[in-house]
């Protein structure tokens, strides 16, 4: 039997800790921000050092429409936590449900814009520095919006099959942060690719 | 535990301090005391030239620095131990629950950061002054390229090149001819290192690095690769031979003259420049115009060969070309697979280079 | 209780059977087993990564000597580093975190009981990858063993043109996935000593071993994931063709150098924090008298977490940084000494005017203080970069970092294992053997350590499997081999120790070193539970207020 330090009864304020799955999650999105910095540092430091093959200037063309997308669907995840914790599940899977498609329209065009620039224009990981850093920073990018994708497309499923309840909230919101992320760190590749590279 | 034997496992502990702390003060003046100049031990504490020379002087400031707050804290250290240990009669009473001191942990804030500053300012104006260091008018230019394992030297305002010895004037402070060079790759990370001469360089491919030497008495001073650059990092040796004026000029125009021809080694000669010799190896003056290994010309005016895996002779010239991987295994010169009659007229003739 | 102790060799009449004990071990999520299974596996691990440096030591103790190939040796000390960095020193003290920082914040599991299973698998996982090499490294393109790029792995050595073959891709692999293990643990100490501590346990009120391990999780997040993303592009490189680290195509190769270091110098201090909260555990206890100055051990603490964060090139001096980086680095690494010397001094300051009591976790620590003392100096002469110049990358250096981890982290890890050891087994080890196994160690670490400096300072850089003779190398380096051969008799004495202990050992009962966090309340081993009701504390050393009620420590913090 664990004998236990009791002391005197300490003063009457409630002990309130922070949540484990927010302080988790904020964690590891401080560990994914480290990795994306130091690929930002190296497609930075490369810019016009390719010693041959096409540059930023020739190939790439602002994606707009898909990065309206992805920021958009910040905002839908947002309105589906929201409605989920008043109760309204309907109205969650609905907006649940459009978080998922702009996911995957931003996942198709960045597909399309790379099978563009693979066969058409011959730009690959390993053409010159500009395709290693560029395939490498959008597609780091891009594999974390897959991840996010999957684990929306589970909730989807459950949701569909009825299983998620309003207590289920504060876990989508722990997960909406992720999310998030993913919007930030694609504002800041968008920014650094496609605005200052070019 | 009983008292005394505390008190003897104490007394042990601090005469085997005391005894490792002797044998390090002997080992120091072994190799910190004064040895001839003509030693080949490439101590950093020898210097020879003004790089080398200021890099020692800074180190005495910081060891002695250094070397006091070591004594202070070591003596605070075995103070406490010593004083405040268990005794034998003891009433088994807890000592005073001190927590802390907020004027201790001042003085002992600020007092180290005093000695940083100091450190640190003396340590800028070193970096300074060797990074940031003029070239006078005398100055000898180099390239040096690293390869795997060898050193490929060029002065090229001179018309020479050459491999693993490097031969500079001496520099006299009233007329400076220091050396620059300029630290090239041409695979992978390696380092210069003479000790006695200069802190040590990296040459990295695709960058351009520099340092210089002023060497102030003639010799021949060693050193080695110091980054680790594949397997036979070990025995990329440097030796560097600080010349007289008139001996530098003198074996500049050796060096500067193409290759000897010598008729009876034709033979050998014959054999250099129909096989796969002149892929890698150069010799000035005839049809072998190879880069990937060192350059031949005058290889018998060097002590040794394999970047200083062995020495220059005849046997030893041999058993390399017969076998590299018996002298150095791993380098990437590949056995030669001839037979002993052509291996002993490419002998004769590589012996005629001079 | 018999179900709730630790299976390890105790007799127990209503033992299950063994294989349903092992399944146990196995599939547990429990984090003092996990914990016992992280120090078991890096025990392992230091053997093994004893032996490659026997090798070595054996290989240099005469100029040219033939023991081993240079090949052999290339790959022993790449495998020597790894080993022990990767796969000895991180998980030991990940292991020591996992076990201690929920019982002594009074909890019952870290906060993701799963994702810390998960995490030792990961690292495990890694060490078996690494090894693998030596039987795998050949591949199907003949070419390779285990790695021999050195722990570091410069690029461009580490390209597919200078090292065929896939030993470089094991080593890439093998520490890409223990980095997901470590990045995991470090999610699990920082939410769980955040979000569970015992009612009234405030942030000033923990455990210092709970601060600097929530500091040493910080590092380890913002320091292992530039490595990962460094490993990444290293296999980017070398298995889709990319050109990060590509000379030929215009690539840098000291932009690896910038990312290793930017992870390899926080990893250092990822070690060497987690010991310095051992020895801010032990010296308390055994000099009878709290640490000396909380506050500023925990502002000392985090202090060098932010500070190491900007020392990284120090490591890079040689490379040719401008005059300025080379100053600026300067600057930060003699920065950094200064909170460093202020927890020694807050140390020697506990320990003055207490009644030390020289046990072996004890003994180790004062080793720690002596040693970590010297480290530390020699760190600042490495630090002003002309001096550097002439000792980087020599046997100074090397005898610098063994210093501290050997000097350092070691003994403090041989300290914590005699202090917990009652704890984690209900058993008391053998104080007799603990001596033996000190004055060996001792012994055998200074003729090694100490000497090692000298070679350095007479030009003998590191890496090279043999030297010249005639450079003055010779001596010192006889000496350092020999010493090896004292440490491998400290450490044999310290598994008979380990292993005699566990079966015959007297039992410990809760609290045999009389202490005061909340450890020291439950059972020897604690329960699964670890605390049937959760404690509440009002400060500190709860068990201290306990035992003095009359003069308890709230009434002075």
């Amino acid at each position: 039997m664990s004998s236990v330090a009791v002391a005197r009864p300490s003063n009457e304020s409630a002990w309130v800790l922070p949540s484990r799955g927010r302080v988790g999650m904020f964690t590891l999105i401080a560990a994914e921000s480290a990795v994306f910095t130091i690929f930002v540092v190296a497609y930075i430091y490369y810019i016009g050092k390719s010693l041959s093959g096409p540059t930023p200037k020739d190939l790439l063309e602002l994606p707009i429409f898909s990065t309206v997308c992805l920021l958009s669907s910040s905002l839908t995840i947002h309105l589906a936590v929201r409605a989920l914790r008043q109760g309204r599940v309907g109205v969650f899977g609905f907006w649940w449900f459009l978080t998922m498609a702009l996911g995957a329209i931003f996942l198709v065009a960045t597909g399309r814009e790379w099978h563009h620039l693979i066969y058409e224009k011959g730009l690959t990981i390993s053409t010159n520095l500009f395709g290693t850093t560029y395939y490498s920073l959008v597609g780091l990018h891009a594999f974390h919006v897959t991840v996010g994708l999957l684990a929306i497309a589970l909730a989807m499923i459950f949701t569909l099959l009825g299983k998620v309840k309003p207590e289920h909230s504060e876990r989508l919101d722990v997960f909406s942060l992720y999310w998030h992320f993913v919007d930030v760190v694609w504002v800041i590749v968008f920014t650094v690719v496609y605005v200052i590279g070019r | 535990m009983k008292p005394s034997e505390q008190t003897r496992s104490l007394g042990r502990k601090i005469a085997g301090i005391a005894v490792l702390l002797a044998g390090f003060l002997l080992a120091a003046t072994l190799c910190f005391g004064s040895s001839p100049n003509g030693s080949q031990i490439p101590s950093i504490f020898k210097p020879q030239s003004t790089p080398a020379d200021s890099i020692f002087r800074l180190s005495l400031l910081v060891l002695t620095i250094t070397g006091l707050i070591f004594i202070i804290v070591f003596s605070l250290l075995v103070y406490s131990v010593v004083k405040f240990r268990k005794r034998g009669g003891d009433d088994g009473r807890e000592p005073p629950q001190v927590y802390g001191s907020n004027q201790v942990e001042l003085a002992w804030t600020v007092i180290p950061v005093l000695v940083v500053l100091v450190l640190f300012f003396a340590t800028a104006r070193v970096i300074h002054s060797i990074q940031d260091a003029p070239k006078p008018p005398g100055t000898i230019e180099v390239i040096a390229i690293g390869h795997q394992f060898w050193w490929e030297f060029r002065y090229p305002a001179l018309g020479v090149v050459t491999a693993n010895e490097l031969h500079v004037p001496v520099s006299d402070s009233s007329n400076p001819s220091p050396t620059f060079i300029t630290l090239l790759s041409a695979d992978t990370d390696h380092s210069f290192w003479v000790p006695r001469l200069a802190g040590k360089t990296d040459l990295i491919p695709n960058r351009e690095n520099h340092t210089w030497i002023d060497p102030h008495e003639t010799g021949l001073y060693l050193g080695q690769c110091a980054q680790y650059c594949g397997t036979q990092h070990a025995k990329m040796l440097l030796r560097v031979y600080v010349d007289s004026r008139e001996q530098f000029d003198q074996w500049v125009e050796d060096e500067k003259k193409p290759a000897v021809v010598n008729d009876q080694v034709g033979e050998g000669r014959r054999i250099f420049e129909t096989t796969a010799c002149l892929n890698c190896h150069a010799v000035s003056g005839t049809v072998a115009d190879g880069h990937f290994g060192p350059d031949l010309t005058h290889l018998m005016s060097r002590a040794t060969i394999a970047s200083g895996a062995a020495p220059n002779t005849p046997e030893q010239l041999k058993i390399w070309i017969r076998n590299p991987d018996s002298i150095k295994p791993g380098s990437l010169m590949p056995a030669m697979k001839l037979n002993e009659k052509d291996l002993d007229a490419l002998t004769a003739y590589l012996v005629t280079l001079r | 209780m018999a179900s709730d102790t630790i299976a390890l060799g105790i007799a127990d009449p209503d033992a299950r059977p063994i294989g349903e004990r092992l399944h146990d071990w196995v599939v547990t999520v429990d984090h003092k087993k996990l914990g016992i299974l992280y120090i078991l596996y890096s025990l392992l691990m230091l053997v093994i990564g004893g032996v490659e440096a026997t090798i070595m030591r054996i290989q240099l103790i005469v100029p040219h000597n033939h023991f081993v190939s240079p090949q052999v040796f290339n790959r022993m000390f790449t495998m020597h580093g790894t080993t022990m960095i990767f796969f000895v020193a991180m998980p030991i003290l990940f292991g020591f975190g996992t076990y201690l920082i929920p019982l002594m914040i009074g909890t019952r599991d870290m906060a993701f009981p799963r994702l810390n299973a998960f995490s030792f698998w990961m690292t495990a996982f890694g060490g078996l990858l690494l090894y693998f090499s030596f039987i795998g490294g050949n591949g199907l393109y003949g070419a390779g063993n285990a790695p021999d790029v050195g722990w570091f792995a410069y690029a461009p050595l580490t390209s597919r043109a200078f090292s065929p073959g896939h030993s470089t891709d094991f080593w890439t692999l093998a520490i890409l996935v223990s980095g997901i293990g470590s990045i995991g643990t470090a999610v699990n100490f920082i939410t769980t000593i955040l979000c569970m501590r015992c009612p009234g346990m405030t942030l000033g009120k923990m455990p210092l071993l709970a601060w600097l391990n929530l500091v040493t999780g910080g590092l380890v997040i913002l320091a292992v994931s530039p490595l990962t993303a460094a490993q990444i592009m290293l296999s980017i490189d070398r298995f889709l063709g990319g050109h990060f680290f590509d000379t030929q195509a215009g690539g840098a190769a000291v932009l690896w150098m910038h990312f290793f270091w930017i992870f390899g110098h926080p990893e250092v201090y990822v070690l060497i924090i987690p010991c310095f909260a051992f020895a801010s555990e032990i010296i308390p206890v055994f000099s009878r008298k709290p640490i000396f100055g909380y506050p500023v051990m925990v502002g000392a603490s985090v202090a060098i977490g932010f500070i190491s964060m900007s020392v990284w090139a120090h490591h890079m001096f040689t490379v040719g940084m401008s005059s300025y980086g080379n100053a600026f680095f300067t600057a930060t690494t003699m920065v950094i000494a200064v909170p460093t010397g202020i927890k020694i001094f807050n140390w020697i300051g506990t320990m003055w005017g207490g009644k030390i009591q020289f046990r072996a976790p004890m003994l180790f620590c004062i080793g720690f203080l002596f040693q970590f003392l010297i480290a530390g100096l020699t760190g600042i002469m490495l630090g002003a970069s002309p001096f550097n110049w002439q000792l980087g990358n020599s046997y100074f250096v090397v005898a610098h970092f063994h210093y501290v981890i050997v000097g350092g982290i070691l003994f403090t890890v041989f300290g914590a294992f005699y202090y917990w050891f009652p704890k984690m087994s209900g058993r008391m080890y053998s104080e007799a053997l603990a001596k033996w196994h000190f004055w060996l160690f001792l012994i055998g670490f200074h003729l090694t350590f100490d000497f090692m400096h000298i070679p350095g300072m007479l030009g003998m850089p590191r890496r090279i499997y043999t030297y010249e003779p005639g450079r003055g190398w010779e001596i010192w380096n006889l000496i350092v081999t020999i010493g090896v051969f004292f440490q491998i008799a400290g450490v044999l004495v310290f598994v008979v120790n380990l292993l005699w202990s566990l079966l015959k050992g007297e039992p410990a009962g809760n609290d045999p070193w009389d202490a005061w966090t909340l450890e020291w309340s439950t059972t020897s081993p604690p329960p699964d539970y670890n605390y049937a009701t959760i404690p509440v504390v009002e400060s500190r050393r709860p068990l201290w207020d306990l035992k003095h009620p009359e003069d308890p420590d709230w009434k002075y913090e």
